[in-house]
């Protein structure tokens, strides 16, 4: 069957819309391979904005390494916006790949990476755009299989009436393994149909199919049980966890795109997982163990990468960057390798030690300075023992005198707030700390132009960590405590011009808060604001906060539950939470331990330098901590 | 904050003339800038930087074709710190941009010693007196289209409204045109019923942009066109009284040829001492 690219269609449509360039593909290093000598075709999805979605390294990952293999294909799709909706509907296009302009319905895997839960009314937006049907049970063999991944994919319940399949974990390894069953069911003359692949996928333990799982519930509305209801199906699911990030060097060719995007450097992960064990941090509770990647394959990935992009800019990714065993050595090798070739390094994520400044330091004899951010994440010394941030008030302070003495006038600092147990002094705590950074940024330098920002974001409780158990803070009680704080620092006359502070209201954490732990019954309520016009959640000039609880309160009229018991509610130990079947490896004891701790205020080490913890994740996926030092280091190129 | 050696100053300065084609019309004029620079950098050329505390590297625009608008001459000038052949930059740089941003000419800045950097850049958009712009218009007759322009011509003055960057402004379109004429023949030829029209605009204060001579049309002869007119900008330079065509801007350039190696050295040396180019603020705080 022929499928002819839409482009010609677009064109004449694209000057009404705002940045065109977005829906016009053409990056360097996209490609575009022949349908009709592939056997299996992936469109992959982002499901935001093209300028948010295309830095995106998962999706990038997965399209090189899908289109590496001969007889597969695959290419990118990304939300579009209000405007471009409105030109599609009106002229019947339907969503369309940026690469060749194909219809994404004709694909057989239709992918998308969730990073965050705000993008679940993109994805219908997508779906109805594509003609595929909304809802899984009425899709045929005609429509492409609907498959979430990504970080959000570790409860896929609130949209699991819309998927096909989840898979929870790394990418690589399981894209492809998911690419030879399609072929094989293909080859095979589809056996059974749609049915027989889910089927068949499921099967392998590696790919949660949620429509082969009945979930029953209490009269009280608490989940009584999730259970397959036909033979063959695992009881659990498991996460996937690539084992050697040195065999996957990706991207090798990062997409270079014309249009304006929110990252605008090349990426290299450094290592995944993260055993620091922050409690309120989701991303590292469910990538652990750690694993790193050699010095030499990041050296190589960054001359290679700078060499195919043209970037100016490099980032080093990793949920804690400074925490590779050989960062210094990776940072002196880049630092001589760049120096004086106007390419900036930057290192994201940083602890808040004085290490970072030597760091820091390295990093802008390439010719630019990138900020330093540093993420206290709570205001007092019991907040952050709660949270299991082992950071001091005296620490934080000696690190940004280093800074300011180092030449740095402003540094940025991140906290949260809404955590468990917090008071209204733990907040304001945060404009005591804040003083001091300044006080003794003035007193390192003798200047009087010292600045910090305070970034303040809301606190989510999230799947799979120790405050999946945890009641969220209403937003009232947290726009209070914010407000309170800027009250604190606006009063003061002798520090307060100097300290910038940036926070949203606490009403989006609450949605957030719904989609992250809900159950399959919040399907009801994504399709209503869906349907009430809910796109774009993730930007706040297009979400809208009564649309959310207005569409909850009508979907979720005639049951025992409401969006406050779905946030504000503490749930206890034996009740079943709706990811009790989606295996991250965690040890289900250990978070409830470690959830007790945390009330208490007792911290817990990072396994990589002490005992394990038996948090349960290396005994139950067979893995292990994957760190250095190689004791290699960085050969000079010859940088042109 | 540590002050690094003082950038590579320049050697040789380069015009650029490029075009965007087909699809890459799209690109807003940073969109461009982005994919030069990234561009400059693959290609491994030899671009200097401005000093300070974010360098950026030294490549300026004049007058930029607006996103949408293709165009067949637009002009960028690069700063080398090492002199290169035009001929192997010109081809380097094209096979580091996406197809339809394509290099069609570079030409080395003639400079006569000892004149001011700063004078340059507006010395050569001085040139830029004039575009030529070819409008499509799918839909429209080219009898209709004839009749548009016979009446256009025919007025003293059309005014037109718009919405610029200092608010609604009302301004005459038809003075800033010089000639402006259907092109039968490239209609004839064209894959669509259509009306392609040739015009020849100076360049003015607002600017009278191809939308505008549209909204002029509209407003003479009714002449409103099905789906949004295919725009590009096919020439631009001195324009010539004589003929009302459009002269080579490089030529200038061309004529003078290149400076002599050691006259540009001795140019750079004297640099850094010139008003306005000192290292940024930034720096000297430091």
């Amino acid at each position: 069957m022929p499928v002819e690219s839409i482009f010609p269609r677009l064109e004449p449509l694209l000057p009404r819309v705002q940045k065109p360039i977005q829906y016009v593909g053409g990056e360097l290093n996209s490609q575009i391979k022949d349908w009709d000598e592939a056997d299996v075709r992936w469109a992959l999805m982002y499901p935001d904005a093209y300028e948010v979605g295309l830095p995106n390294q998962g999706v990038q990952i997965l399209y090189e390494i899908l289109n590496e293999r001969d007889g597969v294909l695959a290419e990118r799709t990304y939300s579009v916006w209000p405007d471009m909706e409105a030109v599609m509907r009106e002229h019947g296009i339907p969503q369309f790949t940026v690469d060749a302009h194909r219809p994404v319905g004709a694909f057989d895997v239709f992918g998308v990476s969730f990073s965050t839960e705000l993008g679940y009314t993109n994805l219908l937006t997508a779906l109805d755009l594509a003609g595929i049907p909304l809802e899984a049970a009425d899709r045929t063999g005609e429509h492409p299989i609907v498959l979430a991944g990504g970080h959000a994919a570790f409860n896929p319940e609130p949209i699991a009436d819309f998927i096909d399949a989840a898979v929870l974990g790394d990418g690589e390894e399981i894209a492809l393994a998911i690419t030879e069953v399609i072929r094989e069911w293909k080859a095979e003359g589809r056996p059974d149909g749609r049915d027989g692949l889910l089927m068949r996928l499921a099967a392998s333990g590696g790919v949660y199919v949620p429509r082969f799982y009945d979930v029953s519930y209490l009269p009280d509305g608490r989940i009584q049980r999730v259970a397959p209801n036909r033979p063959g199906v695992p009881w659990r699911v498991e996460k996937h966890t690539v084992m050697d990030l040195d065999q996957w060097p990706y991207p090798k060719k990062p997409l270079v795109p014309l249009a304006e995007t929110v990252h605008e450097r090349f990426s290299v992960e450094i290592f995944r997982g993260c055993t620091r064990g922050c409690r309120f941090c989701q991303a590292g509770m469910i990538t652990r163990p750690v694993r790193e990647r050699s010095i030499t394959t990041i050296g190589a990935m960054v001359d290679q990468g700078l060499k195919e992009s043209g970037f100016q800019e490099v980032g080093l990714l990793s949920l804690s960057s400074a925490d590779h065993s050989e960062i210094a050595e990776v940072a002196k090798g880049l630092g001589d390798r760049y120096e004086g070739t106007n390419t900036s390094l930057s290192l994201p994520s940083t602890r808040v030690d004085a290490f970072n400044i030597t760091l820091a330091n390295e990093f802008s004899r390439g010719g630019r300075r990138s900020g330093l951010t540093f993420a206290p994440e709570g205001g007092s010394e019991r907040m952050r023992k709660v949270i299991n941030k082992m950071v001091t008030e005296d620490d934080l302070i000696r690190t940004v005198t280093t800074a300011y003495e180092n030449g740095w006038r402003q540094v940025k600092l991140y906290f949260m707030c809404g955590l468990p147990t917090e008071e209204d002094a733990d907040v304001l705590a945060i404009a005591d700390m804040a003083r001091r950074v300044i006080r003794a940024g003035r007193e390192a330098t003798g200047r009087k132009d010292i600045r910090c920002t305070v970034s303040i974001g809301g606190f989510v409780p999230k799947p799979h960590t120790p405050f999946q158990w945890a009641a969220q803070c209403d937003h009232e009680t947290v726009d209070r405590r914010l407000r309170a704080l800027k009250d604190a620092l606006r009063g003061d006359k002798e520090y307060g011009r100097a300290i910038g502070l940036r926070y949203h209201d606490g009403r989006p954490s609450i949605i957030e808060g719904l989609l992250s732990r809900g159950d399959r019954r919040v399907g009801k309520v994504i399709r209503a604001v869906w349907e009430d016009g809910g796109r774009f959640d993730g930007w706040s000039e297009h979400f809208s906060y009564e649309r959310w609880t207005d569409c909850a309160a009508k979907a979720l009229a005639g049951e025992p539950v409401d969006l406050g018991w779905y946030t504000v509610r503490e749930r206890d130990e034996v009740e079943v939470l709706p990811w009790d079947h989606l295996d991250a490896g965690l040890d289900r004891e250990w978070l409830w331990q470690d959830w007790q701790e945390a009330v208490d205020g007792t911290e817990v080490e990072d396994c990589r330098w002490t005992p394990c913890y038996d948090c349960g994740v290396c005994p139950t996926m067979g893995t292990e901590i994957q760190i250095g030092p190689t004791g290699k280091r960085l050969l000079p190129l010859s940088v042109v | 904050m540590p002050e690094g050696p003082a950038p590579a100053p320049v050697s040789q300065r380069l015009r650029v003339r490029y075009a965007k084609r087909g699809r890459l019309r799209f690109t807003s004029h940073r969109d461009i800038s982005r994919a030069v620079e990234r561009a400059v950098r693959r290609a491994g050329i030899p671009v200097a930087f401005s000093a300070g505390f974010t360098p950026h590297p030294k490549i300026s625009y004049s007058g930029a074709a607006a996103t949408g608008v293709a165009s067949e001459a637009e002009y960028l000038e690069i700063g080398l710190t090492e002199p290169r052949d035009p001929a192997r930059v010109r081809a380097d740089l094209d096979a580091a941009l996406p197809p339809g941003l394509d290099i069609l000419d570079v030409v080395p800045v003639a400079t006569a010693p000892g004149e001011a950097r700063a004078a340059r850049p507006s010395a050569f958009a001085d040139r830029l007196e004039a575009s030529e712009w070819r409008i499509r218009l799918d839909g429209v007759s080219p009898g209709d289209a004839a009749a548009a322009v016979a009446a256009f011509m025919a007025a003293e003055e059309i005014e037109v409204e718009r919405l610029t960057k200092k608010g609604r402004r009302t301004f005459d379109v038809r003075a800033a045109v010089s000639t402006i004429e259907p092109d039968r023949r490239a209609a004839e030829a064209a894959d669509a019923p259509c009306a392609i029209l040739r015009m020849v605009v100076r360049h003015s204060t607002p600017a009278v942009r191809p939308d505008d001579i549209l909204t002029g049309l509209r407003q003479v002869a009714d002449l409103a066109p099905p789906s949004p007119p295919l725009v590009t900008r096919l020439a631009q330079g001195p324009l010539d009284a004589a003929t009302g065509g459009l002269a080579d801007p490089l030529d200038p350039d061309r004529e003078t040829g290149p400076p002599h190696g050691e006259d540009a050295a001795t140019g750079v040396g004297r640099e850094p001492a010139l008003p306005g180019d000192a290292t940024s603020a930034d720096a000297v705080s430091a």
